[in-house]
């Protein structure tokens, strides 16, 4: 069966141990995360965790199942099964900057709406936000210069309102 | 109010009339309070895990939520095992765990241990009590969610502060947790399918599973088998939930069940499984499990649905409302019992051709005592009305072979962990729950070993337990493997030295009595049955027995080895 990548929008109570019993569940039936991104929501009681997984459909399947088991995990929404949706993730990367790159860098932030937000005499550190496929874009084309560091903040995600009322 | 004063207190508001537990520097105020506390009965164990198993096999045989309570660090480390049983088997368990104060948490203070941490993924909810406000709500949320939705333990960790610190206790009546909302009510298109596929059968099978013994729903599954005339297998954890000794019963199905269920369940072509978790021991190889069978699935957690085989029709729901609701549709639909029974006399049929072809059997020696003739001569003794604990491995199989169980909650068995020493302190807690009935341990010689110090608890109650050991001498069940699939390796499965069983029983201040001849069998059982006391029965076995039929692990339930 194909394996597909799929992004999990999950709500749990706010209480310690909520975070531990999610990573618990994926490290002890062999689930995958892709990546994780958790914070607070406006209510103060619940997070947010935004979870990339992969697997075919009954294993993923399976892990909304198991989710909502928890007794802390008040919502599962598989954000992938939405026709429309939106999905950010940010990366700050560290870069060489030597004089012969700059212009280079230049570039590419244009092309990309980066942000350069700290600069050093050897390198600067890129502020990049879009999808998946964007980030790994910039990363690619930033390799060849010199990528020190990279630090992503993994995927969140929001479906869409409908268009029409 | 202290904090071991509203642990009492909501004890009481829970009406739980016995805990079994150990005490220690952690929970020492709470059993101060306990000391106070007549009306609650305290069983004082002999090591934490047989307080666990013993607030399991008292919550199995009463259908009640069992509680343990011990202290921090090695008390609490010494009950995962017995968890991690309730938790397989979805047994309605409380755990009170001490904790050090909240101050030393994380400083690896003496006798800290995390034990949230280390039983999270054993339970099914667990809680760390880090203010006196949380408590009374987290003690009812704790009973709450052992015993409602699918059944679970829950531990609940008290730090030492936590008991001595004061306030005010408002104990909810109620509680409503918004991530917590397990659902009962089947939908009811989903009953209709299901119903629809049961029309067109033509070689249906009921499966039971132990969701039906903790959701009460017996009475229906009877009642359903009875009116379209279905044959019915159960899983180990589902004997007792329709009568052994009933008509339509194949016994059970899996890796020991008898030939005539497993070639039922690999020709039917609409299995109906009710509260059963599809387990590796029962399906064997998945892909030759029920391989023409359009597969309908009643149980209350969905997780359990579509995790191990394809199902094409998932209720998720009670399974004595489920039932009940196709019942009401089979009813409505009007087709009388009669067109039920000539609907399917075909596939009746050919169940009993399988039926006589390979019944259940043994060999009789007139040398040796056959475990399987000790079993059936205890169901007959017994007539079927004892409450049986067994440990795992042997024991346990020719247990759930031949003592044909006619109610549910009668067997005490660890099904889904397989853990020995399971039997003998979840008797205790069995007998303590019920102590009008006869409640006996079937027990090996390897695993009675494992939690024999309770045999102090158990003489310290004065509970009339029966424990027979079936002795080979042997870990018997591994050494049927090694004989089996291991090329007659007998690695480290026979013991040089077991215990003088007689006169251990003795020095425990029981009765203990050994025999070794066929002919002893059935006077002994009748002896052991009519003392008011508790009593080791040590039969000593055909030594290298096995227990057949036998599913080779990861082979196709229809590749029996017979005999």
């Amino acid at each position: 069966m194909e394996e597909k990548r799929h992004t999990l929008s999950v709500l749990v109570e706010n209480t310690p141990g909520a975070l531990a019993r999610i990573a618990g569940l994926f490290s002890g039936r062999g689930f995958n995360i892709d990546s994780l991104c958790v914070a607070e929501t406006l209510d103060p009681t619940l997070s947010h965790l935004t979870l990339v997984t992969h697997g075919d459909e009954f294993i993923i399947e399976q892990i909304i199942k198991q989710l909502r088991r928890l007794i802390d995990v008040y919502k599962v929404v598989n954000v992938t099964e939405e026709k429309e949706y939106v999905e950010r993730e940010m990366a700050l990367i560290k870069v060489r900057a030597e004089k012969d790159y700059r212009e280079e860098i230049f570039r590419i932030c244009e092309i990309f709406r980066c942000k350069i937000v700290d600069v050093s005499p050897r390198s600067y550190i890129i502020e990049v936000t879009g999808d998946r496929e964007k980030l790994e874009a910039v990363i690619e084309l930033l390799k060849p210069i010199g990528i020190k560091e990279i630090a992503r903040t993994g995927i969140i995600a929001m479906r869409r309102e409908k268009k029409s009322a | 109010m202290t904090g071991a004063q509203m642990i009492i207190e909501s004890l009481k508001r829970e009406k739980v009339e016995v805990i079994f537990g150990y005490p220690g520097g952690a929970v020492i105020d709470i059993y101060d309070e306990l000391y106070r506390t007549p009306e609650i009965k305290h069983v004082l164990v002999r090591h934490e895990q047989g307080a666990a198993h013993a607030a399991d096999g008292y919550a199995r045989s009463t259908g009640k939520v069992g509680v343990a309570l011990v202290t921090s660090g090695p008390g609490s480390t010494n009950t995962v095992t017995g968890i991690a049983t309730a938790y397989m088997d979805s047994i309605p368990i409380v755990v009170l765990t001490g904790q050090v104060p909240t101050k030393l948490i994380g400083n690896d203070a003496f006798q800290e241990v995390d034990t949230t941490g280390i039983t999270r993924p054993i339970t099914k909810h667990n809680f760390l009590v880090k203010r006196i406000e949380d408590l009374p709500r987290i003690l009812k949320a704790a009973f709450y969610i052992a015993s409602t939705g699918r059944p679970g333990p829950v531990v609940v960790d008290l730090p030492k502060d936590i008991q001595q610190a004061k306030g005010e206790f408002n104990y909810p009546e109620e509680i409503n947790l918004r991530s917590y909302n397990p659902v009962y009510e089947p939908h009811i298109k989903q009953i209709e399918k299901a119903y629809s596929l049961l029309e067109q059968a033509e070689r249906p099978v009921l499966l039971l599973g132990g969701g039906v013994i903790s959701s009460n729903a017996s009475n229906e599954a009877i009642r359903l088998a009875e009116t379209l005339n279905l044959p019915v297998t159960m899983t180990l954890m589902g004997l007792g939930s329709f009568p052994g000794d009933h008509d339509q019963s194949l016994g059970m199905l899996g890796m020991h069940g008898t030939y005539y269920a497993n070639m039922a369940v690999a020709n039917c072509d609409v299995l109906l499984a009710v509260g059963a978790r599809f387990d590796d021991r029962v399906t064997g190889k998945v892909d030759a499990f029920a391989p023409g069978a359009k597969i309908i699935h009643i149980d209350i957690d969905p997780s359990s649905i579509q995790k191990n085989v394809k199902v094409h029709v998932p209720i998720v729901g009670d399974c004595k409302r489920a039932l009940t609701r196709l019942l009401e549709m089979i009813k409505n639909a009007g087709k009388p019992k009669k067109y039920w029974k000539e609907r399917f006399k075909d596939w009746w049929e050919q169940i009993n051709i399988w039926r006589k072809r390979y019944p259940l059997s043994y060999k009789n020696d007139p040398n040796y005592i056959k475990p399987q003739f000790v079993i059936e001569k205890l169901y007959e003794l017994t007539k079927g009305e004892a409450i049986i604990a067994t440990e795992v491995g042997q024991n346990q199989m020719w247990t759930a072979q031949y003592y044909k169980f006619k109610y549910p909650r009668t067997l005490i068995t660890s099904g889904g962990l397989g853990t020995m020493g399971f039997g003998f302190p979840a008797a205790i807690g069995a007998k303590m729950g019920n102590p009008d009935r006869l409640v006996i341990d079937i027990a090996g010689d390897g695993s009675i070993q494992m939690n024999i110090q309770e045999l102090a608890t158990a003489m310290e109650q004065r509970l009339p337990i029966k424990i027979i050991i079936l002795n080979n001498g042997y870990l018997g069940m591994v050494r049927q493997w090694q004989e089996l699939f291991y090329g007659k390796r007998y690695s480290q499965v026979k013991f040089q030295v077991l215990p003088d069983f007689v006169k251990l029983a003795e020095a425990y201040g029981a009765v203990g009595m050994k025999i070794t001849k066929p002919e002893e069998v059935e006077p002994a059982l009748k002896k052991v049955l009519s003392m008011d006391t508790l009593v080791i029965l040590d039969v000593h076995i055909a030594p290298e027995e096995d227990v057949f039929p036998m599913v080779p692990a990861g082979r196709a339930t229809t590749e029996m080895i017979l005999v």
